[in-house]
């Protein structure tokens, strides 16, 4: 927090719906509302510019999931991007999980630099020959070639969520991942896809006594018997494959108590939990409901251990967000690398990052206008009180149509991506 | 404590209204600020559960938040006491056939009535009908712990209810208002009516209302697809209750009519 921010780059889509690094860093995913996947690599450090840490560009670009129409139901089934998820790297080509509201797909990045020249199998027109009449046998080269990165989906699984899937996460086995809807989660391997494992199911018998829908769910960074979900009633429940086929009853439940001085008739609809992100090292958990993001000790279920405001000064409008439906947005958050930072997004492209060692907090916009390249972010802040300072954002200004609800921190540098509506933000800290 | 000229409140047990005696809005130790905006949240509450977006499935997470809200403010109503005499109002605007099933319903004894309050049987068609908006034909005064919202799947429709208190200004509920009609006798009809799963006549006033749905729509899903399977968001759900459902069977031929309806459509979509 203590280093200073600075744009390194800005690209325009579709409106970016998740926004995920691989474990390097090297690569970063962006999935949109139009279903388009687009890959950005990062460069090298240019010689010339040591100081610097080299650029993100274009890698690859492919359409992974198009519109579907659901006969049955006579409903369009979106192509939004929900979720990517990148497998650990094994060989040379790259894999990803990328998933809409119904289906999951497997996609396999490789380059080709290379191509094979030589062949004898033709005539000058390019017709192939009839194999009798090629007399000789002719061993093709390898020749190289300019670098094409080929995208190729790999397994589909499908026909496995009755609801719209929300969360799809990768085992610690390297050979499972979990996908989420809003009232189960299967469990899958990554070489079946006509078949998948139901994990929880919390849908009641009868529909009409369905109160609480799951939001999230992760597996454990290590342990890959353990998986949590979070719910729409801000619990999150954790639970171990390993106690029985059907995880509905959880091995360790988290809620904490609610505070009776806050509650409203908003109390519910803010205390669910949009996002829930394991920590690197596996001990703690965050949660990120409407207000606030909070830490948890694996090893505590009755109340977090820390807990940080976002953007406290929308409690008093929060009839208002509920009007214009605000209050449903669902707000990612991540940790850094090392565990000692987090970062969530808000309202009027802010995003907020929290120092969890130094208990500092520091606000910064992404937009056209603070991020010239190589410029310093400055930090902003919205005032709260009646007097507004200069510089200062008053909470009737923010415009709440500018969210940022997906961001990713590189996993071992600092460099971040940011998501402002269709523009993809990447910053980093600048090294003194 | 209350402004000179305050009415009586309303669930003041031992006291009676007198009959004719105008009640104002009910003054609670809440502040009419805050029973208009609770009012008024119950009322976006439900108008967003009701404008679903047809083309593609609603997000089940918001709804489910937003049914839970409603919930909440129909609960604290009811203990308040304002959500009687709100939909006291409404049963009291309703055509004649079945204000004859509220007398019915009225009549019929029930043992927490006895031992909760004395009350005068009379028939709702004595009051006066102020409200002259086309309410839909639910009959019943609809009890407080029937009124779990249900937009999940299909329910005797007091979402009928709340769709008509949008119309109406809310305020003047209490105006007709005379006794709170046992709440429990509601809860009695209600179980009996959920039983049989009525299919009744489409509601001309839900009709007009939701005129680009083909309510017949919601029946084949139902019939194909069976209510465990699909998720009845939005405008299965809440229209399947609002619009097939809207009134509990009063008469078995209606069965039929909507199974023509499904027939009809199932032709249309193999054709």
């Amino acid at each position: 927090m203590d280093q200073d921010m600075c744009s390194l780059f800005c690209f325009s889509a579709d409106i970016i719906s998740t926004v995920e690094f691989n474990y390097s860093g090297e690569l970063l995913a962006t999935g949109d509302k139009g279903g388009r996947v687009v890959i950005f690599q990062h460069e090298q450090e240019s010689k010339n510019r040591p100081h610097l840490r080299g650029e993100y560009n274009v890698y690859s670009t492919f359409q992974s999931h198009e519109p579907e129409f659901d006969y049955l139901k006579s409903l369009e089934i979106e192509e939004k991007i929900n979720k990517i998820r990148w497998l650990p790297q094994q060989n040379a080509a790259h894999f990803l999980l990328s998933t809409n509201d119904k289906t999951i797909k497997l996609w396999k990045i490789s380059e080709r630099d290379k191509r094979a020249e030589g062949y004898n199998l033709k005539d000058e027109d390019g017709r192939l020959l009839d194999p009798f009449r090629i007399t000789s046998l002719r061993v093709p080269v390898l020749l190289p070639m300019d670098l094409m990165v080929e995208a190729s989906p790999r397994r589909i699984f499908a026909n496995a969520h009755t609801y719209h899937i929300n969360s799809i996460s990768v085992n610690s086995d390297h050979e499972t991942y979990l996908s989420a809807d809003d009232l189960r989660i299967n469990l899958w391997h990554l070489e079946i896809t006509d078949r998948s494992f139901n994990i929880v199911d919390i849908k009641p018998a009868n529909m009409e006594e369905l109160t609480e829908v799951i939001t999230a769910a992760e597996c454990h960074p290590h342990q890959c018997n353990v998986f949590v979900y979070s719910s729409s009633k801000g619990t999150i429940r954790l639970c171990d494959m390993r106690a029985a086929a059907l995880c509905d009853r959880h091995s360790k439940f988290f809620e904490e108590p609610e505070d009776p001085s806050s509650r409203s008739f908003f109390s519910e609809i803010i205390s669910s939990i949009s996002d829930v992100k394991f920590s690197h090292s596996g001990r703690y958990m965050m949660t990120r409901d409407y207000l606030s993001v909070k830490v948890w000790d694996l090893n505590m279920e009755n109340r977090p251990v820390e807990t940080y405001q976002v953007h406290e000064y929308l409690r008093s409008k929060l009839c208002s967000l509920y009007e214009n439906d605000c209050i449903f947005d669902k707000f990612e958050c991540c940790w850094n690398g090392s565990d000692s930072a987090i970062m969530t997004g808000s309202y009027n492209n802010f995003f907020r990052m929290f120092d969890r060692n130094t208990r500092r907090d520091i606000t910064l916009e992404a937009s056209r206008e603070s991020s010239k390249p190589r410029a310093t972010l400055k930090p902003r802040k919205v005032s709260t009180g009646g007097k507004r300072k200069k510089d200062e954002i008053s909470v009737d200004s923010l415009d709440f149509n500018k969210k940022i609800l997906h961001t990713a921190w590189h996993p071992k540098d600092n460099v971040i991506a940011v998501a402002a509506t269709n523009n993809l933000y990447i910053f980093q800290d600048k090294i003194n | 404590m209350f402004a000179k000229g305050t009415k009586r409140k309303f669930s003041d047990p031992g006291e009676e209204p007198a009959l004719g005696a105008e009640l104002g809005p009910v003054v609670r130790p809440l502040s009419s600020t805050y029973s208009l905006q609770r009012q008024s949240l119950l009322d976006m509450s439900l108008i967003k559960l009701q404008l679903c977006h047809m083309l593609v499935e609603p997000n089940l997470c918001r709804s489910v938040l937003i049914a839970n809200t409603v919930r909440q403010i129909q609960e604290e109503m009811t203990q308040d006491g304002t959500w009687q005499i709100m939909t006291q109002a409404l049963a009291a605007a309703q055509c004649p056939a079945d204000r004859l099933v509220a007398t019915e319903v009225l009549c019929r004894p029930s043992e927490a009535l006895a031992a909760a309050q004395k009350e005068e049987e009379e028939e709702e068609v004595v009051v006066a009908a102020a409200m002259e908006e086309d309410v839909d034909s639910e009959a019943n005064p609809l009890s407080s712990s029937s009124f779990l919202p249900a937009p999940f799947g299909a329910e005797p429709g007091w979402e009928d209810e709340e769709d008509d208190s949008e119309d109406e200004d809310s305020e003047e509920c209490p105006s007709d208002a005379e006794d709170v009609p046992d709440s429990r006798r509601g809860d009695q009809v209600f179980g009996t009516f959920e039983i049989k799963h009525p299919a009744p006549p489409p509601d001309p006033a839900l009709e007009e209302l939701f005129s680009d749905v083909d309510p017949s729509y919601y029946d084949l899903d139902t019939v194909l697809t069976g209510m465990q399977s699909t998720p009845k968001m939005g405008p299965y759900d809440l229209l399947d209750s609002l619009s097939p459902h809207a009134a509990p069977a009063l008469s078995t031929g209606t069965s039929c009519r909507s199974d023509l309806n499904e027939l009809d459509h199932i032709m249309e979509i193999i054709s």
